[in-house]
């Protein structure tokens, strides 16, 4: 019998289960060596050689070079990992979320102070707005 | 006999930690943020707590995906503030309590409740963050701090539920420490917020404020909230409200003693991506 996954359904949204978790390993431990500042260098320096140390799929290391944090997760990224790559790039927090968005930097700071994201329309996968 | 004299619930954004660092909290946005509490640094002065029971989580700073906890406690004599990648926050290093901590495990793991131990770890924003909206910017904090992490970054954190009945062994094992100390008790992160994917920047205020009615009138019918309720309305990152309830299972009144006293209620939207919620509970 398969486990109960009641949060497939809810839009914009991927849930960090064991699943993914075991997809993303190396991509997220990728991320984690970031947090040393001579990994982080040595990444700058060359991204291409850096990823070729890990053992990770070609699509995961695409992703990464694109810095395309939705393809990322989909790949099996964490955000809180994903997280040390922007640090890297000397981003915030909400540069990121708002990259995965769609929205300009400028459009998602202003949702944020205008009260964020609505959750009506905002549960379901194909629910009207 | 120690004592549990408070619980204190708050957010722990990166960004207000950030803001502080940079001396930007004055500026009108953090503002707005920090002036929700300002009783409350008087209180926690007030109060003079001999220890801080700090229920957290950690953002995959001390532990990667090598292994994942689902409850660890620190009880090692003082943890280091981690370099998430930004590098490391300029705030005190933290003193832990050993002595307490190790009778907390010993205790907690005969009640059922599998801890792991660690002797070793620096501690993240989660952590830091509400020791800066309560304390300020001083030289050392006010008192030596038990850090409990608990893992809500891999799906499936604890259930709420299963926090708040530790909350209850947790309490079980201060109250039969020997030493008279006023221990208090701290549930941190949240509220509504996503940070990941289409769906980023969800707030629910609605959703939030409901669940600081019933943290502080209806815990238990709370506890028995489910996970997907959590991530479909507060946010895929807002589940880390359960441990909330950590804090909330340790006081009195759900133990059979007193009412427990509101002292405090604060709530704004935004800091960065997320709604920040603040209560202070006392014991009677």
């Amino acid at each position: 019998m398969s486990l109960e996954k009641p949060y497939t359904d809810v839009p914009g949204t991927t849930i960090f289960d064991a699943d993914m978790s075991r997809q993303g390993y190396h991509l997220n431990q990728f991320c984690m060596s970031l947090m040393k500042a001579e990994n982080r260098a040595r990444f700058k320096a060359n991204e291409r050689a850096y990823l070729d140390e890990w053992p990770m799929s070609e699509e995961q290391k695409q992703a990464v070079l694109a810095r395309d944090l939705n393809r990322c997760i989909e790949l099996g990224g964490n955000i809180y990992f994903l997280a040390k790559i922007g640090a890297t790039d000397g981003k915030s927090f909400q540069q990121m979320a708002g990259s995965m968005s769609g929205m300009s930097e400028e459009q998602y700071r202003d949702m944020m102070a205008g009260g964020g994201r609505s959750v009506e329309g905002n549960r379901y996968i194909g629910e009207k707005k | 006999m120690a004592r549990i004299s408070a619980s204190v619930y708050t957010s722990h954004v990166p960004a207000i930690g950030a803001a502080l660092d940079l001396g930007k909290s004055a500026e009108p946005y953090w503002q707005a943020v920090f002036k929700g509490y300002d009783f409350s640094k008087q209180w926690l002065k007030d109060q003079k707590p001999d220890v801080i029971f700090l229920v957290y989580n950690d953002h995959a700073n001390a532990f990667s995906l090598d292994v994942i906890p689902t409850f660890a406690i620190g009880t090692a004599p003082e943890f280091t503030p981690a370099d998430e990648g930004w590098g490391p926050r300029p705030v005190p290093k933290v003193i832990g309590h050993p002595k307490l901590a190790a009778h907390i495990a010993q205790s907690v793991i005969q009640d059922d409740f599998d801890l792991t131990i660690v002797n070793k770890m620096d501690v993240d924003h989660g952590l830091t963050v509400p020791l800066s909206l309560m304390c300020g910017q001083p030289q050392a904090w006010p008192c030596p701090v038990i850090p409990f992490a608990v893992n809500v970054v891999q799906y499936p954190a604890p259930s709420g539920r299963r926090c708040y009945m530790l909350g209850k062994a947790i309490r079980k094992a201060i109250e039969t420490y020997d030493e008279p100390l006023n221990v208090q008790i701290w549930g941190t992160g949240g509220m509504s917020h996503q940070l990941q994917g289409p769906r980023a920047g969800l707030i629910n205020k609605e959703f939030d404020n409901a669940f600081l009615d019933r943290l502080i009138s209806d815990p238990e019918g709370l506890s028995r909230m489910p996970h997907i309720d959590y991530v479909r309305e507060a946010g895929s990152e807002g589940i880390e409200l359960v441990m909330w309830l950590i804090a909330r299972g340790a006081m009195n009144d759900v133990n059979g003693g007193k009412q427990t006293s509101l002292r405090h209620r604060f709530y704004h939207v935004p800091a960065s991506n997320t709604a920040v919620g603040h209560l202070i509970l006392e014991n009677n």
